[in-house]
């Protein structure tokens, strides 16, 4: 099932399909590992509910939900 | 020989730069931005080698892409200056991400060496990196070290002295990609025209990047064309497929040198951490404790409120000495005032002997002892008296930056702040300004953006600092003695969130007007909390002291004696500030400043307080030096001991006088005078560090104008606000409705704006999910396998 990175509860993982977007904010996302087949681990939103953070490549990363919304991601279902 | 230091952020590399160069570095800008260059060099071989090494620190990054200034100053300098050897330090425990940045380097014509920093912590995880497999990955030498503990660095050293000397040409890990061909003819035409790195360059032609094409336009116009006839199922989109590729590579190439110990799933010591630390409840309450801990032990003067709350006081005589408080009167207090104090003794000290060593060589009286004593090393005392506690402040900044706590506050606190145009890393900086503004607007340097930057910069005045306390706390006694019996409390207060409603609607402001463009993009790493290493933290603080001495000794030096000249002569040569020359630009300035607190009798019912606008005003300008100086001047002016009255010795008598003095305003001029103070140009000091964090002077000069329009517009509006029911009412009324309309107006165009942007992307969103093949959105997830 396709999700919405922004749209993923605590504890959801995927992978990457792909990333929408357009360039400095794009660019970030892949520099920052966010590529197509990367496993992504939701992990919580901030407290005023937004950014939220994952994990990814082995590290933290956080990222506003805005953002978030540009990667498309594959439900691994647990 | 060169050698440049590269590496992700918070891979260690600055550990490692400090280990390196030790009392060598120094620390400057790179030309044109505020990025921060540090250079120094490595003695560590003198007996191997008679050659001089340098070692420059580049920024830390993720990627050579052409988006932040501090990727476009590394590769800048990479492919420019060419350093000997590239050193890239890597993060051992997080090997994925910063071999990303790992790729990019080897594409370019320079010897590298790979540095595996934080081993130990790998060990401790339990995991087995194999430095052998990795070097044959990867075909440049690894070397393992620890920048915190010196491991490995000698090691390091003598390498880079080999292999610095052999040439290297550039490999890339795209070449078994379907689109390399293109890359290999890119590189054979820039071969053919004599350009350097001609693999770095053609790779980042393929993937568009923006400041190549602008270097090369011919190349890139050619391979647009031409890459619009093949279809290889990436549609064109090669930043993406190279990033990716990228990472795939090293999915499969460099991952394998890693064995990760079997782990049950229990959460690491970061992960406990920030189980509390970023909490869905808890992470608020806590921030505002650390942070109430922080200006606790800088600025309280009675530590855990012993005195006022339990009745303790030191009553020991030594100790009270100690502290230097007058023994049975108050509690202990706080580590930064006591610093304070004691600094104030010393210097208080130096002049008092000053002026006696003068008086005995019979220069009393004259403009010599008053140019040493009462201009430059008193004006020199108030600025330097923020030391201690500038300096505990910065020290707290950077134990939080070091911890990777920073990180967590911009992440708990962004929602907070982004309404304002500023990210969550802004919000430190500004709350610092409470404190002193100074060490906030140099702790801007954290924000990405430029346009953050600035606009947390032009508020940062705003955020009422310590100094600024004494002018309200003046005018609140005052005002509660004449007007509002035992409301002097709420004065200040008022004063205080005035200036936070002014930062608030200015943000709207110059976000819609001089500030324009998107929110910069916030992704951002939460870095494993660490240990603050006592070592780089106290580098820092002797970097940051450096700066600001250098400052006080340079161009607050200078503006005080200016302002000490124009304050103590006249037409009769030495004289009291009265008739000086500065008294007269106070007569002079003294029209401009009838409109926003001293309207004179006709307009306001009060004479006496328009026969001393000049004086606010002098007194005004003698606050650039450190805003506390408002309140001395004011006192001096009053034909009274102004320093007496600043630190509250004076006798019941002058106090009296004094007030009686400032009682001939009315309560809405003396609200005004104290926004304008606190909206126009900040002290010396601040407006030092804005300068040289804005880098411009242009931008300085556009901020500097910005205080001064807000401060005279702000106090406008408190006047006469406060004045309204005098026959000018229409005309104040005119004037406030007409600032509120163009503010609302200009927050709901912004708001507007959003909605409208929000609304595009939701329909491009769904426009692609419905249409796969829509021109920005690739599915290559299908063609890579």
């Amino acid at each position: 099932m396709e999700k919405l990175l922004s749209e993923l509860k605590p504890q959801d993982s995927g992978t990457v399909k792909r990333v929408t977007g357009a360039g400095a904010l794009r660019r970030r996302l892949f520099d920052m590992g966010v590529t197509p087949s990367a496993n992504v681990v939701m992990r919580k939103a901030a407290p005023l509910g937004d950014p939220i953070e994952v994990t990814l490549r082995g590290y933290e990363l956080t990222l506003r939900k805005t953002e978030a919304e540009c990667v498309i991601v594959e439900i691994i279902p647990n | 020989m060169k050698i440049a230091l590269i590496g992700n952020p918070n891979c260690g590399k600055t550990t490692l730069f400090n280990r390196l160069t030790g009392s060598t570095a120094h620390v400057g800008n790179w030309p044109g931005v505020t990025v921060e260059k540090r250079e120094g060099c490595y003695r560590g071989l003198k007996k191997q080698s008679a050659e001089r090494i340098d070692i420059v620190d580049l920024p830390g990054i993720y990627s050579l892409s052409p988006y932040t200034p501090e990727e476009i100053v590394s590769r800048n300098y990479m492919i420019d200056e060419t350093p000997d050897l590239v050193i890239n330090i890597v993060d051992a425990t997080n090997l994925e991400r910063n071999l990303y940045l790992t790729t990019q380097i080897l594409e370019a014509d320079l010897p590298v060496i790979v540095a595996l920093n934080m081993m130990d912590a790998v060990k401790r995880n339990g995991d087995v990196i194999d430095a052998e497999l990795l070097q044959t990955a990867l075909g440049v030498p690894v070397m393992p070290v620890s920048a915190l503990k010196g491991t490995g660095v000698k090691e390091l050293m003598l390498r880079a002295l080999e292999v610095g000397k052999t040439a290297r040409k550039g490999a890339s890990v795209l070449d078994g990609e379907s689109f390399y061909p293109f890359v290999e003819r890119i590189k054979e035409t820039l071969v053919g025209a004599g350009i350097t790195n001609p693999l770095f360059h053609a790779v980042k032609l393929v993937e568009g990047d923006s400041e190549e094409c602008a270097m090369f336009p011919n190349i890139a116009s050619a391979f647009d064309a031409a890459k619009a006839h093949i279809d290889d199922g990436y549609d064109g989109d090669y930043e993406a497929c190279v990033a990716d590729a990228r990472y795939r590579y090293i999915a499969e190439h460099y991952s394998p040198c890693i064995k990760r110990a079997v782990r049950e799933k229990r959460p690491s010591r970061s992960d406990k951490a920030d189980k509390i630390l970023t909490h869905r409840i808890f992470a608020i309450p806590i921030f505002i404790v650390i942070m109430f801990a922080v200006f606790h032990i800088t600025f309280s003067e009675d530590i855990l409120f012993l005195n006022s709350w339990y009745g303790v006081t030191v009553d020991n005589e030594l100790f009270a000495k100690c502290l230097l408080i007058e023994a049975g009167e108050s509690g202990v207090p706080s580590l930064g005032v006591w610093l304070q104090s004691l600094l104030g003794w010393g210097t208080g000290s130096l002049i008092d002997a000053t002026a006696a060593g003068l008086a005995r060589a019979g220069y009393e009286g004259t403009w010599v002892s008053g140019f040493l004593c009462d201009g430059l090393l008193s004006g020199l005392d108030s600025v330097l008296s923020f030391i201690p506690q500038v300096m505990l402040l910065y020290l707290f900044l950077s134990i939080m930056e070091d911890t990777g706590y920073m990180a967590r506050v911009a992440f708990i606190l962004d929602r907070a702040c982004r309404r304002f145009g500023l990210s969550g890393r802004a919000f430190m900086p500004l709350l610092m300004c409470f404190g002193c503004a100074v060490p906030g607007i140099i702790a801007t340097k954290a924000l990405e953006s430029d346009k953050e930057r600035r606009l947390a910069i032009m508020l940062s005045p705003f955020f009422s600092c310590g100094a600024k306390l004494p002018i309200w706390a003046t005018f609140a006694s005052v005002m509660a003695n004449t007007y509002w019996s035992g409301y002097g409390d709420l004065v200040v207060f008022i004063i205080y969130f005035m200036g936070i409603a002014v930062a608030v609607l200015s943000a709207f402001l110059l976000n819609s007007t001089l500030l324009k463009g998107d929110p910069p993009p916030f992704i951002m790493e939460l870095p494993s909390y660490h240990a603050p290493q006592f070592k780089s933290t106290v580098l820092h603080l002797w970097d940051k002291l450096k700066h600001f001495l250098t400052r006080a000794g340079t161009v607050i030096a200078a503006s005080i004696i200016v302002i000490w000249f124009l304050s103590s002569f006249g037409k009769g040569g030495y004289c009291d500030i009265d008739v000086s020359i500065l008294g007269y630009i106070g007569r002079g300035l003294q029209y401009l400043f009838y409109p926003i607190f001293a309207a004179p009798n006709g307009f306001t019912s009060n004479a006496a307080q328009a026969a001393y606008a000049w004086r606010f005003a002098v007194a005004a300008i003698t606050g650039l030096i450190a805003k506390e100086m408002v309140v001395a001047t004011l006192g001096t002016m009053a034909g009274l001991d102004g320093d007496a009255i600043l630190d509250g010795s004076a006798d019941a008598g002058d106090q009296a006088a004094f007030e009686a003095m400032l009682g001939t305003m009315t309560p809405a001029a003396m609200f005004a005078y104290m926004a304008f103070n606190l909206f126009c140009v900040p002290c010396m000091a601040a407006v030092g560090a804005a300068i040289g964090e804005l880098n411009s002077p242009k931008k300085s000069a556009v901020a500097i104008g910005f205080w001064l329009i807000t401060a005279y517009v702000v106090s406008f509006t408190v006047f006469w606000l406060g004045n309204f029911n005098t026959y000018m009412f229409p005309l104040s009324i005119c004037v406030v409705v007409a600032l509120v309309a163009l503010t609302a107006f200009l927050i709901t165009r912004r708001v507007l704006n959003d909605k409208k942007t929000k609304a595009a992307l939701q329909a491009a969103q769904t426009a692609a999910t419905v249409d796969g093949s829509d021109e920005n959105e690739k599915d290559f997830t299908e063609a890579d396998k």
